[in-house]
C-alpha cells in the first residue's frame, strides 16, 4: 500500500444519499476471482445514464468522490472498495458513512473522510460550477481545501495512522516478523506439516 | 486459577502480546479451498507478497467439483474458472493441491482429519465456517474471511481478539439409535441459532467421551449452527487411536512426545467457563428440522410446530414464514412428511462412519419408489475404504447413486442441485432457503435416519423399519 499524506485531484459530485453497497457494486460481480478490475462495474446501473456524472466528460480523471450522507450502507462486501479504487478514487468525502464500509476501506486504503454537510453542500457547488477545480486532502493536517474554502475532516486516528505509514494489516503484522520467525523457532518438532 | 482447553491451546500459539491490541496468534494449519481463496492469492501477486510457510498450507477442490463424470471440464463456467484459479494459485505458490481425481481429493474438513493433518492443540484456519469440524480433536480450527486468508497466506498468523468459553455438557450415555447428530441438533434447537455468538464450545461429558471421532467432528462441525466461532472436544484414548499410524501423524518418539503434550489438553478442575449448557443424554431421540434455519428442529416424534406456539412475535413470524417455505402445515407428524430426494454426504456426515450406519440401515431393503438418493463420500479415500468395504455396493443394490467425493447437494453450487419445491431429507448442516437449490426444501438429518426415509419415502427412523 502506498503511503498518503496528501492528495490532490478533481471531484465528482454525486447528489444521492444512502447510496447501499448494491448500488456502488452490483452482487454479480462477486463471482469473479480477481481483486481487481472492478471499475466498469462501479456503480453499474446509473452508468448506464449517459448524463450520470461519472459519465460526462468534464468530470473523467477525478479522483475525490463527494458524496450524499449515509455512503456505503448494505452488505460487507470489500469489492465495493474495490471498485472506488479501481475506478481511481484515493477519497471518498461525505457527512456519515456505514461502519463496515469505512472499516472496509481503511483496510484497503481509500481514504473515507468526515465532513459537515455544509461543507459537502460547498464542494457540490464549487466542483458543479467549475469542475476543473482541484481539491486538496491533507491527512496529516486532516483539512479539505478547494479554492476560499478550507475545512477540517474527521478520520479515525488508527486507519490514519496506516493510511500514512503506507501500512495494510499484513504490512502491520510483518512489522514483527521477528517475533513470527522466533515462535517458528520454538514451535515442537512433532508438529506436521503438508509436504515431504 | 486453572484454564479451559481453548484457553491452553490460544496460549500456545500467542506471537505478540500488547495492550489495548489483538493478539496475533500462530496458524499451525491453513486449509484452502477454490471459493474464498482466489482473491487472497489476488491481493499476495498484487503486493509482491509469497507464502509464508506453503508447508503448513494444504488445498483441495471441493465446493464446486461435480461427483459424477469427474474426467470431463467443468460445464459450469464460474465454477471452472474457481477450480482453474486454484490450480494456477497453488501452482506459482507452491502449495499443495488435491486436484479432483487425485486420491486425497474431498471435502476440506474429511480430507485434513484423514490425513493426519488435524491434530490436538493446533490452531487450525480456513476459509470456510465449517473448519469447527477440527476442533474434535482438541484443535481450536475456525473459519476466516477472505482478507484474513490472504494475511494467513503471508504470515502464517493472525491478530484476534480472544473468544468466550461455553461448556456445553452431556450427562450420561446417548440412548441406543441416538447419534451425534442427533445430539447437535437438539443443542442447537435449545440454544439457538445465535446462542453461541462469540463462543467457542467445549463438549464434554459422558455422552460426548462415548462418541467415536467422526462423531465428535458431526458435533462441532455444526457448531457454527448455534452461532459459535468454534468447538472442541478434549483429546483422549479415542482420539489417539484415531491419529496413530495416519500418514501425518507424529511417529516413533515424536508421537510418544506429541501424546504427552496432548494429555496436557484439558480444562482443570478449577477452571471457568463464561457459560454452560447442560443435556441429559436419556432424554434424546432421533431429531430431525423442519423449518429453514437448523435451530428449528423437534424429535422425530413430535409435531410441526404452529405460529401459536411462538414465545413471540418474532418467532411466531420465524415459524409461519418457515412453515410457508416449506409447504408444511401445523399440527402434522414430522414422520408424515414425504420426501423426493435423500442427500447422504457432507462434512457433517461424509465420513466412512456415516456410510456404515447408512448401509446397515439400507441392507435388504429397497429406496422407495419416485425417491432418490444420492450417497457422496466426503473424499475420495472415503469412497475407495467403502468399495474396500462393499458399501458401494449395498447402496446400488438398493437403488441409490454412488458419487464421487465433493459438497455435492450441501450446497447449490454444483451440478447437484434440488429443483423448486423439491424435498430433501440431507445429512448435511444447513436447511437455509435455497441452500439445496433455489426454491428446494431441506430436512436435516442423521445418516440413519436418511437411510430409513429412503426406504419409506417419510421421515423415518431406523426402528419404524423394524417395526414395519
Ligand atoms: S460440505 Fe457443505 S458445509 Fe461442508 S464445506 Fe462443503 S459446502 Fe461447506
Amino acid at each position: 500500500m502506498d503511503a498518503f499524506t496528501t492528495h490532490t485531484g478533481t471531484a465528482a459530485p454525486l447528489r444521492r444519499s444512502n447510496v447501499d453497497t448494491d448500488q456502488i457494486i452490483p452482487a454479480e460481480f462477486l463471482k469473479r476471482i480477481t481483486r481487481h478490475g472492478f471499475e466498469d462495474a462501479l456503480f453499474q446501473a446509473w452508468r448506464q445514464d449517459p448524463e450520470f456524472v461519472l459519465n460526462r466528460p468534464e468530470y473523467h480523471g477525478v479522483s475525490i468522490l463527494v458524496a450524499g450522507p449515509d455512503f456505503g450502507t448494505g452488505s460487507s462486501r470489500e469489492h465495493a472498495v474495490w471498485a472506488l479504487q479501481d475506478y481511481g478514487f484515493a477519497v471518498v468525502l461525505s457527512s456519515r458513512f456505514a461502519d463496515i464500509f469505512r472499516g472496509n476501506s481503511g483496510k484497503a486504503g481509500l481514504l473515507t473522510a468526515l465532513v459537515d454537510q455544509d461543507v459537502i453542500e460547498q464542494l457540490w457547488t464549487l466542483v458543479e460550477a467549475d469542475p476543473s477545480t482541484s481539491i486538496t486532502v491533507d491527512l496529516d493536517a486532516q483539512t479539505v481545501a478547494a479554492g476560499d474554502l478550507t475545512a477540517t475532516f474527521e478520520v479515525d486516528p488508527y486507519v490514519r495512522w496506516r493510511l500514512m505509514e503506507g501500512l495494510d494489516d499484513v504490512g502491520i503484522t510483518l512489522q514483527n516478523e521477528h517475533l513470527i520467525s522466533e515462535f517458528e523457532g520454538s514451535r515442537p518438532s512433532f508438529k506436521p506439516t503438508t509436504v515431504g | 486459577m486453572g484454564r479451559t482447553l481453548a484457553e491452553k491451546v490460544w496460549e500456545d500459539h500467542v506471537v505478540r502480546r500488547a495492550e489495548g491490541e489483538p493478539d496475533l496468534l500462530y496458524i499451525d494449519l491453513h486449509l484452502v479451498h477454490e471459493v474464498t481463496s482466489p482473491q487472497a492469492f489476488d491481493g499476495l501477486r498484487a503486493s509482491g507478497r509469497v507464502v509464508r510457510r506453503p508447508d503448513l498450507t494444504v488445498s483441495t477442490e471441493d465446493h464446486n467439483v461435480p461427483t459424477i463424470d469427474i474426467d470431463k471440464p467443468i460445464a459450469d463456467p464460474v465454477s471452472a474458472a474457481q477450480v482453474d484459479a486454484l490450480r494456477r494459485n497453488c501452482a506459482e505458490f507452491g502449495v499443495p493441491l488435491y486436484s479432483l481425481g487425485n486420491v486425497e481429493q474431498g471435502i476440506v474438513h474429511v480430507v485434513g482429519p484423514q490425513m493426519g493433518l488435524t491434530q490436538p492443540g493446533m490452531t487450525v484456519v480456513c476459509g470456510d465456517s465449517h473448519t469447527s469440524t477440527h476442533g474434535a480433536f482438541g484443535a481450536l480450527a475456525f473459519g476466516i474471511g477472505t482478507s484474513e486468508v490472504e494475511h494467513v497466506l503471508a504470515t502464517q498468523t493472525l491478530p484476534l481478539k480472544p473468544f468466550k468459553t461455553m461448556a456445553i455438557t452431556v450427562n450420561g450415555a446417548l440412548p441406543e439409535g441416538v447419534t451425534a447428530k442427533d445430539l447437535i441438533l437438539a443443542v442447537i434447537a435449545k440454544i439457538g441459532t445465535g446462542g453461541g455468538q462469540g463462543y467457542v464450545l467445549e463438549y464434554r461429558g459422558e455422552g460426548v467421551r462415548g462418541l467415536s471421532m467422526e462423531g465428535r467432528m458431526t458435533l462441532c462441525n455444526m457448531s457454527i449452527e448455534a452461532g459459535a466461532r468454534a468447538g472442541m472436544v478434549a483429546p483422549d484414548e479415542t482420539t489417539f487411536a484415531y491419529l496413530e499410524g495416519r500418514d501425518r501423524a507424529p511417529k516413533g518418539a515424536e508421537w510418544d512426545a506429541a501424546v504427552e503434550y496432548w494429555r496436557s489438553l484439558v480444562t482443570d478442575d478449577d477452571a471457568e467457563f463464561d457459560a454452560e449448557v447442560v443435556i441429559e443424554a436419556s432424554e434424546l431421540s432421533p431429531f430431525v428440522t423442519w423449518g429453514t434455519n437448523p435451530g428449528q428442529g423437534a424429535p422425530l416424534s413430535a409435531t410441526v410446530p404452529s405460529p401459536d406456539d411462538a414465545k413471540d412475535e418474532v418467532e411466531r413470524v420465524a415459524i409461519e414464514r418457515a412453515l410457508d417455505y416449506m409447504g408444511l402445515t401445523a399440527g402434522m407428524p414430522l414422520r408424515d412428511i414425504t420426501v423426493d430426494t435423500v442427500f447422504l454426504g457432507s462434512c457433517t456426515n461424509g465420513r466412512i462412519e456415516d456410510l456404515r450406519a447408512a448401509a446397515d440401515v439400507l441392507r435388504g431393503h429397497q429406496v422407495a419408489d419416485g425417491v432418490r438418493m444420492l450417497v457422496v463420500p466426503g473424499s475420495a479415500r472415503v469412497r475407495l475404504q467403502a468399495e474396500s468395504e462393499g458399501l458401494d455396493q449395498i447402496f446400488l443394490d438398493a437403488g441409490a447413486e454412488w458419487r464421487g467425493a465433493g459438497c455435492s447437494m450441501c450446497l447449490a453450487m454444483n451440478p447437484d442441485k434440488l429443483a423448486p419445491q423439491e424435498r430433501s431429507a440431507s445429512t448435511s448442516n444447513r436447511n437455509f432457503e435455497g441452500r439445496q437449490g433455489p426454491g428446494g426444501r431441506t430436512h436435516l438429518v442423521s445418516p440413519q435416519v436418511a437411510a430409513a426415509t429412503a426406504v419409506t419415502g417419510h421421515l423415518a427412523s431406523p426402528a419404524d423399519l423394524a417395526n414395519a
